[in-house]
């Protein structure tokens, strides 16, 4: 089945194409798309508009005490906030894909505030060229520490994030040799944090403290650096981190490894990430796609995402539904769904913490593997997390997202009582295009017939839509993006 | 009431580093008195107990299980090349796989061997909101529960009818239909489990009775809970709880000495609960925590180090000391932290072949040195 608007767009393209590249869409936001056509809101997605989300001295206003950039569920709700209040939500999206396989963790860096600036980071380079990213990546402070990279010397190598460049951030296991990894290493010799043992003992004393926090800083420290020549994935020379960089955006492995993991958190889900060395993509026509706009646009992230976005591949109706939401994507979206803040609120800590309990700690990921996804997410626990969180958030039919809808509803039925077939349809509309299959609509018309008349222009009929709704983001189809 | 049930293991996670040197306390030694310079338990504090150690003074209550010959203290516990990490260590202790990184918890595979089908979805019960890596597998079921009197799907419903209402729906669209796919039918799969365990476990509050006052700590809550579960007979096997903050880098004496006072009193008050319902018997109780920490101090607090100390307590435990102490001596000392000289490996076999009856091999990854604590075990 699929909607049509009055100027010909397929609803339900759209509002796959926004579910992938933001979170649930409002009403508002499908329809400022849809008129745009297709093509049009894939352009609007890179040319956005400010994001203007709620500012973080409006945040820090409201939550002095809870030092709110230092600690983990402090920093991952400065970027809660920004995901459910952005205007721009394909930034956060980017940043979520970032965060993820770039996994890095607060929990060793005694403060969050780094953790947001290397966020803040991936929003700004994330969409650029891969060879600029990954420069940013290997000088930012919180990757820097989280890998020990200040531990890596001249005369004494640490291979942590030599290794994990290649194996986790850029090729892929099987593209490389351990020899390899030593001269990587190498090279980023002398990468390291400014003014370590006395930042070191600022930082322990500021832990716990709300102002004059000083985060981490990026130093190149030419003493420290091994200039000697090394031979790394077949060329020689007195590479620096800038040229090993060089050499891994140039090699074929490189995109391949990206494309998968772009079509792993775009597109559809893949195998468990430890899998892919053993296990070709699932599509490999639309990795090929993404790694032919890398190399012909200058390493770009950003024309790998919009060729896949344009591809037909991509618009299939197989590919819709094809996801396991990730904790942040079920949440943010239900949050902006009901209407996302206005001003901050202790709610805010229920919503990161809740994300934690399904299994996405942000800003704080187990380990540098980040998450592996699909129904990894997926527990007896995680389910009861993902249902209650759901059907709380949109439960209050005051806040201002139900709001609309429930007036939304009322505009479409002035008459007063709404068929509990009609009522389903247009709330499934109205909450985002949401799809969900015949079974379960059946099942929720029937819970909806069982709440006696529903007139939308009462406080009664709201509250019931308001139960509706709690059903609709309860249910499996609501599991999936 | 006393009929034969099925044993039981609770587990009790100290999450952060519990410090071994302050927790049983080696207060003689001056060697302990030089390392410990800021961050020390003075002879006042300690609490005595023998072999020239002591009990952190928040222990008063762990004292009297002790002293009831209930508590297997297990020295100087650990891995090879330890982890100062705590994810990687606590992931290591989670999945009994310190070489590589191991996806499946040991808890876990323990489920699967007594529950191949998932027939009972509570046979692990885990209480706090996320789910500790050792009781995840794939396909086995684990209730997480936050709080049992509030536990439930739908807890948000603005009334009870509707609520009643709306978990029927919720029973009939998660219902696998035909050919709904793969990812659908697990999802339905999940949904159903997750709401048999919630049914399931809201019986226990209302079956619960008792005389037993618990302190009003977390994890007093937390294994208040477990008694309430166990005693509803719910053929729950596997029971997890977490205690937080013990990454005591600063402020280190009072913090550690009041985490203590909570998990010593809440662990008295558990025991007291299930002697007075006679159910003390089946219920083995594993304190662990990720590492030790550094023997020197840093002044205010200790930071992240090696070897450590696990509990292990019950009615069926031999009480007293095993393994050994490691050496305090600076030559004995593997980059500043406590030497392991006992394999954890070792001690989860105890439990899972001695205690739950299960083959131990395949889930720890080969044969390890077992220190046989329970009064039955052969050694």
């Amino acid at each position: 089945m699929t909607t049509t608007t009055k100027s010909g767009t397929d609803l339900d393209l759209i509002a796959h194409l926004l579910r992938r590249a933001g979170f649930n869409p409002t009403w508002d936001e499908l329809q400022e798309h849809a008129a745009l056509g297709y093509d049009g809101a894939v352009d609007r997605l890179f040319n956005p508009g400010p994001a203007d989300p709620m500012p973080s001295d409006v945040i820090r206003r409201y939550h002095p005490d809870q030092t709110i950039t230092q600690i983990a569920p402090s920093s991952g709700s400065v970027w809660m906030y920004r995901m459910s209040t952005t205007k721009t939500p394909f930034e956060e999206k980017i940043a979520l894909f970032w965060h993820r396989i770039f996994a890095t963790g607060q929990t060793k860096l005694i403060q969050g505030k780094v953790m947001l600036t290397q966020i803040e980071m991936f929003r700004k380079y994330g969409l650029g060229s891969f060879r600029d990213l990954l420069i940013q990546l290997s000088q930012d402070p919180a990757m820097i520490l989280w890998l020990d990279n200040q531990d890596n010397h001249k005369d004494n190598i640490n291979e942590n994030y030599g290794r994990e460049i290649l194996e986790l951030f850029a090729m892929g296991v099987g593209n490389y040799t351990e020899e390899d990894i030593k001269e990587c290493s190498r090279a980023f010799t002398g990468w390291t944090i400014a003014n370590m043992p006395y930042m070191s003992i600022r930082m322990r004393n500021n832990t716990l403290r709300p102002y004059g926090y000083v985060a981490w800083q990026y130093k190149f420290d030419p003493e420290d650096h091994d200039d000697g020549e090394k031979t790394f994935l077949g060329e020689t020379g007195n590479f620096n981190g800038e040229d090993v960089i060089d050499i891994i955006c140039k090699n074929p492995a490189t995109p391949a490894f990206i494309a998968r993991h772009i079509y792993h958190h775009f597109v559809a889900d893949e195998l468990p990430v430890p899998q892919w060395p053993f296990e070709g993509p699932k599509d490999p026509a639309a990795i090929q796609l993404m790694v032919d706009a890398y190399f012909a646009n200058d390493y770009s992230i950003g024309a790998m995402l919009r060729a896949m976005f344009e591809s037909d591949i991509f618009k299939s109706e197989e590919k819709r539904h094809a996801r396991i939401k990730s904790p942040a994507e079920l949440i943010v979206g239900t949050l902006r769904m009901a209407g996302g803040f206005d001003w901050p609120t202790q709610e805010i800590f229920k919503a990161t913490a809740a994300c934690g309990y399904m299994g996405q700690s942000l800003l704080a990921p187990v380990s540098v593997e980040g998450w592996m996804g699909g129904d990894d997410w997926i527990s007896t626990g995680s389910m009861v997390q993902r249902i209650n969180f759901a059907s709380d958030t949109v439960g209050d039919h005051n806040k201002k997202g139900i709001r609309q809808i429930v007036d939304r509803v009322a505009e479409r039925h002035p008459e007063g009582n709404v068929d509990p077939e009609e009522l389903l349809d247009d709330l499934l509309e109205l909450a985002g295009a949401i799809h969900v299959e015949s079974d379960t609509l059946a099942g929720i018309v029937t819970y909806a017939s069982q709440q006696g008349g529903i007139d939308p222009r009462t406080e009664d009929g709201a509250a019931k839509i308001a139960s509706i709704l709690q059903l609709i983001v309860s249910t499996r189809e609501y599991q999936l993006v | 009431m006393a009929e034969q049930r099925e044993k039981v293991l609770v587990v009790v996670q100290l999450s952060g580093g519990n410090d071994y040197l302050n927790c049983i306390v080696p207060w003689e030694d001056p060697r302990y008195q030089d390392s410990r310079a800021a961050v020390r338990i003075t002879e006042e504090e300690v609490i005595p107990l023998d072999n020239g150690l002591g009990l952190n003074p928040g222990m008063a209550a762990f004292k009297d299980l002790y002293d009831e010959g209930k508590v297997a203290i297990i020295h100087g516990i650990g891995y090879p090349t330890p982890s100062r990490s705590h994810f990687r260590s606590m992931d290591i202790w989670h999945t009994a796989t310190p070489d590589r990184v191991g996806e499946q918890g040991w808890l876990g595979q323990a489920i699967r061997q007594m529950d191949p089908n998932g027939s009972n979805v509570v046979t692990a019960v885990n209480f706090g909101n996320a789910l500790p890596r050792a009781l995840a597998a794939p396909g086995v079921p684990v209730a997480s529960v936050g709080d049992l009197d509030d536990y439930g799907l739908l807890t948000g419903m603005a009334g009870a009818a509707q609520r009643e209402q709306a978990l029927s729906a919720f029973s009939r669209i998660y219902t696998p239909g035909v050919g709904s796919g793969m990812v659908m039918d697990y999802l339905g799969q999940t949904g159903l489990d997750a709401l048999k365990g919630a049914d399931i476990l809201k019986q226990a509050p209302a079956m619960y009775e008792s005389t037993v006052e618990y302190p009003d700590t977390p994890i007093a809550k937390s294994l208040k809970g477990v008694a309430q579960v166990h005693m509803a007979d719910l053929g729950t096997r596997v029971f997890y709880t977490v205690s937080g903050g013990w990454d005591t880098h600063t402020n280190e004496v009072a913090l550690q000495r009041h985490l203590w006072e909570e998990v010593s009193t809440g662990l008295r008050a558990f025991f007291q609960d299930l002697e007075e319902h006679d159910l003390g018997p089946e219920v083995t109780v594993l304190v662990f925590s990720e590492f030790g920490r550094r023997v020197k101090d840093n002044g205010n607090g200790t930071d992240h180090g090696s070897g450590g100390v696990s509990f292990v307590i019950g009615d069926q435990v031999k009480g007293g000391h095993y393994s050994e102490y490691p050496s305090l001596d600076v030559g004995r000392l593997i980059e500043g932290d406590l030497a392991y000289n006992f394999d954890f490996r070792g001690l989860y076999t105890d439990l899972l072949e001695d205690w739950l009856n299960l083959d131990a091999q395949e889930i720890v990854g080969g044969n390890f040195e077992k220190i046989s604590p329970f009064a039955g075990a052969v050694a």
